[in-house]
């Protein structure tokens, strides 16, 4: 019970109304996917796990990543990764640059350099250290930003719409490698779409909200 | 450190902006009453105000400051509405919106000088047109620039006014959807104009009400413009405040208190009437669109408008290139069009004065500006940490220095100053900069700041980045660009600055402006092309610095280049 992602009677209100609840532990390696209409706060609800819950929100109950109580800890304490439909790569960074943010510190230069590299050739893109994100194609990009996400070593995988942008091709090919490098780490994948294929093939539980 | 220091810096950015205002101001009624313990006077008494109307030139000082404010007001509003309600989105339109940043940037004085030396009798535009089409062999008698009514001096303030005006228009623009309200309009038979200005102006006006209103304070209370163009026997009253200012006795300094606050009470009472007048104009307006004309003279509003425009770019343009000629000329008789030779002669007779100026002014200029930017950074990044927004409130306070006329609390900061022995000099002129200056620079880094996607904040903090690092590592480098431009526009800010360079400074520090300004009642007008020209280049350059930075250092990074 001790490891993966617990919401603990999480409770949304917004201005004093109540918006959301949600209660349930996602395991190391699970995927569990929120559904719903837009604005029945599916998004707000990972806002309170990443720390970054709008003013106008409130909320009770708590968040356990691995047994951490991480309701009140600052957002980059928390070790909770997240993917949002844009890729949101820093347009003044070159990709390895990108890669080199989300790379927790520590190593050499030559090691680091390395990790980066491999990151790279592990999603079919050796050799891209020195491009500008600007010029990829949205299957790259999203490859990148998946990268970077893992490469700070999170604890737990948040995907805010990620897919939703891609199209139908690019979108089931990019959707595999993110599930697929979520489950060789373990990690507890809490994922909120508005796409019923997406939700199919997370291959996990499915919450409806609103309904 | 930083994170200590965050949560006082909105506090501290109110002090820097207001405290002047309000120590100014305090510092102005003080004297007016007859208080002035320095020269062994104890108020309160009427005495000061007895005398003020007393003054003959009184009532004639009084009307040219309202004339000048509402005038200028009035018909730069009136152009700039008319333009964009009839041009947006031609090409014609683009040609003048490339040509606002530079425009804007041009200081006041340099602008007034232009027009000056474009428009006398002796001026460029009588030079083309004689002897042939005038018969003139000497410049005629007339007295255009400093005319009685103040009609010159009006029209330098609308065409500086006028860039004012429709960069601020183009902001609100993008909050309206015009685009589609004038489809509709279109679509329902309306005129170009008329459409516009029955759906987009009524929400378009009550975004740039605020810019309007410093329009106004600005065009009652202005001196360097005023000097250049304006009458002198007698000049408007914020003129009359800075001679009597200037004289050594201390009656006349009480005199200049109490006509400090009148002034004050000009400006309230003139935004008073303003208010009431938009109201006004709103019921009529609502009548108008009621009776559900389509607009029949839309096509003569639009050339009038467009002319007008031009007219306006092209004064301050080719203002500018007779400083030019100026500057470079040899002799030059009346009536030629060129002068005989041109040589750099004025530039080396000036070129030490002209350094040790700029010099002066480029200092100045360089630490309020850092200044100014910091505070600001360091309040729009405290209001996304403490996810608190400016209200409409806050709004206000920023826009009140603007609003204030530097007449009425300039004297009395001055006066506080030298009452508490601090000295008139550099440092405190720079402190009196920062006050013109912040509002400025916040209002340009405000938008772009704000509009930064949050989400790349989160996924900053997501990656392990403290607040702090995402503001350094993150959103600073992404907000180069707009960044720059604030900058660029605190320093044509500072630049352009006379009346606090003057008092605070005690005549003592000498800036460009300053200098440029000093040499109008001289008459010399290679030295004035001279000083001119270099606050227009002082004031110009960094915006050419902040489009060619940016462009430079993101080369390679498609994402910025079009901010």
């Amino acid at each position: 019970m001790d490891k993966g992602l617990t919401l603990d009677r999480v409770a949304i209100f917004r201005n004093g109304t109540p918006l959301v609840a949600f209660d349930r532990h996602i395991a190391p390696g699970e995927v569990v996917s929120v559904m719903g209409p837009s604005g029945i706060g599916k998004s707000t609800l990972l806002s309170v796990v990443t720390g970054t819950l709008p003013p106008a929100f409130t909320f009770t109950g708590r968040i356990l990543l691995d047994g951490r109580d991480v309701t009140h800890t600052a957002p980059h304490r928390r070790m909770v990764g997240i993917l949002f439909q844009d890729d949101l790569l820093f347009p003044h960074l070159s990709v390895g640059a990108n890669l080199a943010f989300g790379l927790r510190p520590g190593g050499s230069p030559a090691e680091r350099r390395d990790r980066i590299a491999k990151a790279l050739v592990d999603v079919d893109l050796a050799g891209f250290e020195n491009r500008d994100p600007g010029t990829l194609s949205g299957g790259q990009k999203a490859r990148v930003a998946l990268m970077r996400m893992l490469l700070a070593d999170p604890c737990a995988l948040l995907l805010d719409e990620a897919f939703s942008r891609l199209d139908t091709a690019l979108r089931a090919q990019v959707r595999a490698l993110v599930f697929a490098r979520a489950r060789d780490r373990a990690l507890p994948v809490l994922m909120v779409t508005h796409d019923a294929e997406d939700a199919a093939a997370a291959g996990g539980d499915i919450v409806n909200l609103g309904m | 450190m930083k994170n200590r220091l965050l949560p006082v810096v909105p506090a501290l950015t109110l002090v820097a902006m207001l405290g002047p205002v309000v120590a100014g101001l305090y510092g102005t009624i003080l004297p007016a009453f007859g208080h002035l313990p320095a020269a062994g006077l104890r108020g309160p008494n009427l005495d000061a105000f007895r005398a003020l109307l007393a003054w003959p030139g009184l009532s004639r000082s009084v009307t040219l400051s309202l004339t000048t404010g509402l005038g200028t007001t009035v018909v730069a509003l009136a152009l700039v509405m008319l333009l964009v309600a009839g041009w947006s989105g031609t090409r014609a339109f683009r040609l003048l919106e490339r040509l606002l940043s530079p425009l804007l940037s041009v200081p006041h004085a340099a602008a007034a000088f232009g027009l000056a030396f474009l428009i006398a009798p002796s001026g460029w535009i009588a030079r083309a047109l004689s002897p042939a089409l005038t018969g003139w062999t000497n410049p005629p008698d007339w007295l255009i620039v400093q005319d009685p009514l103040g009609l010159t001096m009006i029209g330098g303030l609308v065409v500086k006014e006028m860039p004012f005006l429709l960069l601020m228009t183009l902001a609100a623009l993008g909050q309206t959807d015009a685009a589609r309200a004038r489809q509709i309009a279109a679509a329902l038979g309306y005129g170009r104009t008329t459409g516009w200005l029955k759906t987009v102006f009524p929400r378009v006006y009550a975004q740039i009400r605020l810019p309007v209103y410093v329009v106004l304070a600005y065009g009652m209370s202005v001196v360097d413009v005023a000097l250049i163009l304006g009458p002198n026997t007698p000049p408007p009253l914020s003129v009359q405040i800075v001679r009597w200012m200037g004289e050594p006795d201390f009656t006349a300094r009480l005199l200049a208190a109490s006509a400090a606050l009148l002034q004050l009470a000009l400006v309230v009472g003139a935004l008073l009437v303003w208010r009431l007048s938009e109201v006004l104009v709103a019921r009529v307006g609502r009548l108008w669109i009621e009776t559900g004309h389509r607009g029949t003279c839309d096509g003569p509003v639009r050339a009038v408008a467009l002319t007008a425009g031009t007219v306006a770019a092209l004064s301050v343009l080719l203002g500018l290139a007779v400083l030019a000629v100026w500057s470079f000329a040899g002799y030059w008789g009346f009536p030629d069009a060129l002068p005989d030779a041109f040589s750099l002669k004025s530039w080396i007779r000036h070129g030490h004065g002209v350094l040790a100026a700029l010099a002066e002014t480029a200092l100045i200029a360089g630490i309020v500006t850092m200044a100014a930017l910091v505070l600001t950074i360091g309040c729009l990044e405290a209001e996304y940490r403490h996810r608190r927004t400016l209200t409409q409130r806050g709004l206000w306070l920023l826009y009140l220095p603007l609003l204030v006329p530097q007449t009425a609390f300039l004297p009395g900061l001055q006066g506080l100053l030298l009452n508490f022995g601090a000295d008139v000099g550099r440092g405190p002129v720079m402190l009196a900069h920062l006050v013109f200056v912040l509002p400025y620079v916040f209002l340009s880094l405000a938008d772009p700041f704000r509009a930064w996607d949050a989400r790349t904040g989160t996924v900053a903090a997501a990656l392990g980045a403290s607040p702090d690092g995402v503001l350094w590592r993150v959103r600073l480098p992404m907000l180069l660009r707009p960044i720059l431009t604030a900058v660029a526009v605190g320093l044509s800010v500072s630049v352009g600055q006379y009346l606090p360079t003057l008092l605070i400074g005690g005549g003592r520090v000498a800036t460009l402006t300053t200098e440029a300004v000093a040499l109008s009642s001289g008459g010399d007008r290679r030295a004035i092309a001279v000083f001119g020209l270099m606050q227009t280049g002082a004031a110009l350059l960094p915006f050419a610095l902040a489009l060619l930075v940016p462009a430079l250092a993101w080369r390679n990074r498609k994402g910025l280049q079009h901010g």
